[in-house]
């Protein structure tokens, strides 16, 4: 059993770290995992996206085409990856960046106004936390107390008095995906 | 120890550290830079040697000479700058020292980009300083294989008297993977019997690669190759998959051997008798290994991210026994199992493959069809 997901969008929105938050979490669980981020020019203030496989055997290509799983921070990665997830996967966009709905019936996907999300919590850099929410309700690879055991086992000491918050913003995520989520199989009923 | 999520580049700093790294020097370069950059906040704080050379010149023969004294000293770089180090390599073969250097490889020729390839296989494997010489080389395909290797480099060029050279691409060196670091090795408290330690109460000792007699060149020569025998007899290392019943096997080393590994299973899946054998030493390279499953095997795949360098080593040990196919991406493009699925898919059904010689120019053929298509 092997999971994909791609997180992207652009730098200092926090995907690399999301990304990491996953594979601390995947590791702490005893899965093996592999963790890979765009380290090219677009790191520098352009786009940025890193791929998290988890697997319950030897991970091989650290790269895929077709993920089952896709954060799209920021429109230019929803254009980009709504038409490569796998189908029967998820995609979670960022409504907040993202000007239009999401069109495939194959795949299950919500948007979440993340940006609006993170400030009424506090602060705009939870962004990714209430995204990782939002994939982890549609996408249970990994249980949502275990992605906060990882952020406490792992977060520096100097930012661990952010970790309520972050609790928070996954929180809200999660429930704001459950409520809105297109499903798969009911995107196909109603056309 | 217990698990911990480390990235490639850093993994192998770490490791070689604690296998006792008494010297480092390098310059920085992209996709390596995080090791010198974790070795420049280490190696001062455990009161050992980091120095940041002017340039990958200045690096390998601060190198050169540190090794001399006996101490265990590496280098690391990445594709543009290895070039820069390969007159020293050359000397330092010629000099027959232990020397660790790690190559985190880049696309290329020239100055390239900073994406992951294994375009220097050549390079590293074959030689690219002048002279008959034949460093030992480690190709990992993950971060604990990293760390593993990286120990294993100090070790092996100490009893060989050799280059090792720890061969990654950068997507090993970027990558994050749980991984187990070794303890950390007390520094080595006496020096080889050759090593230039400052002659008082005894012999001089000299250590050079000057040979102004060719007679005696080439017993130098006579005893690098002969240690050569003895490194093929006792180091060769690989890691094989399915290979019990394998009809095809695909043989990858580093990243295209791990995106090889999700091929095969795919294809294992739709029920083709599929394996793959990962060579973990490029030099040695696993020949024998190869060679006797030759007769099992109705076709290899060699999959590269270059234009075939690896290629013309297993076609050496296969000889034609077996067709040997091909493919590779190259520039910095790293495969997608699907496409090595494709070319696996390929052999299997239609069981026709090309003669011996042609094999590249039919690859370039399907691959450029791929790249014009814009895929």
């Amino acid at each position: 059993m092997q999971t994909e997901i791609i997180i992207a969008g652009f730098g200092g929105q926090g995907v690399l770290f999301a990304g990491q938050v996953l594979a601390y979490a995947a590791m702490d669980a005893g899965k093996e995992v592999t963790w890979i981020p765009s380290y090219g020019p677009e790191m520098r203030g352009g786009t940025a996206n890193c791929t998290v496989i988890i697997s319950d055997e030897e991970i091989g290509s650290p790269l895929v085409r077709h993920p089952r799983g896709v954060i799209a921070l920021n429109l230019p990665s929803a254009d980009k990856y709504e038409r490569l997830v796998a189908p029967g996967g998820v995609l979670v966009g960022n409504q907040s960046l993202i000007d239009h709905p999401f069109s495939r019936t194959d795949i299950t996907h919500v948007q979440v106004l993340a940006n609006e999300l993170a400030e009424q919590i506090g602060d705009r850099r939870l962004t990714n936390m209430v995204c990782l929410g939002a994939l982890l309700a549609l996408m249970p690879v990994i249980p949502l107390e275990a992605i906060e055991k990882a952020l406490e086992n792992h977060l520096p000491e100097r930012h661990k008095r952010l970790l309520p918050a972050n609790f928070q913003a996954l929180q809200a995520g999660c429930e704001v995906a459950l409520k809105n989520t297109m499903h798969a199989a009911e995107t196909l009923k109603n056309q | 120890m217990p698990k911990e999520l480390l990235k490639g580049n850093i993994a192998m700093a770490e490791a070689a550290i604690r296998a006792g790294l008494e010297g480092y020097f390098g310059y920085p370069i992209t996709p390596q830079t995080e090791l010198l950059e974790w070795m420049s906040a280490r190696m001062p704080e455990l009161g050992r040697v980091f120095l940041q050379a002017e340039s990958e010149l200045a690096a390998i023969n601060m190198v050169y000479g540190a090794a001399c004294t006996g101490a265990r000293v590496m280098t690391s770089s990445s594709s543009p700058g290895v070039s820069l180090m390969m007159e020293g390599l050359s000397y330092i073969a010629g000099t027959e020292i232990p020397v660790v250097l790690i190559d985190v490889m880049r696309g290329g020729p020239g100055l390239g980009n900073i994406a992951p390839a294994q375009s220097d296989y050549n390079q590293i494997v074959h030689g690219g300083g002048h002279g008959d010489y034949f460093p030992i080389v480690l190709a990992p395909s993950s971060v604990q294989e990293a760390i593993d290797l990286t120990v294993l480099a100090f070790d092996l060029a100490e009893k060989y008297r050799t280059i090792v050279v720890v061969l990654a691409d950068g997507s090993i060196g970027q990558m994050m993977e749980p991984a187990e670091l070794p303890p950390m090795k007390p520094l080595k408290t006496t020096r080889p019997e050759w090593a230039t330690t400052g002659a008082t109460n005894r012999e001089k000792r000299v250590l050079s690669s000057i040979y102004l007699q060719p007679e005696q060149e080439e017993i130098t020569n006579l005893r690098l190759l002969k240690r050569l025998e003895e490194i093929e007899a006792n180091e060769i290392r690989y890691k094989s998959y399915y290979l019990e019943d394998a009809e095809f096997v695909v043989v990858g080393f580093g990243t295209a051997g791990r995106v090889a590994l999700s091929a095969v299973r795919m294809a294992r899946a739709e029920g083709l008798k599929v394996g793959l054998l990962r060579p973990i030493t490029l030099n040695p390279f696993p020949i024998a290994q190869l060679r006797q499953i030759t007769d099992q095997v109705k076709a290899f795949l060699v999959v590269e991210m270059n234009s075939g360098q690896m290629l013309l080593d297993v076609q050496r040990a296969t000889m034609g026994q077996a067709p040997v196919e091909f493919y590779g991406r190259l520039g910095g493009v790293v495969p997608f199992p699907d496409e090595i699925l494709a070319e696996i898919r390929r052999i299997a059904t239609t069981n026709e493959y090309a003669t011996n010689g042609f094999v590249r120019r039919n690859w370039l053929r399907r691959l450029e069809t791929l790249v014009d298509g814009g895929e």
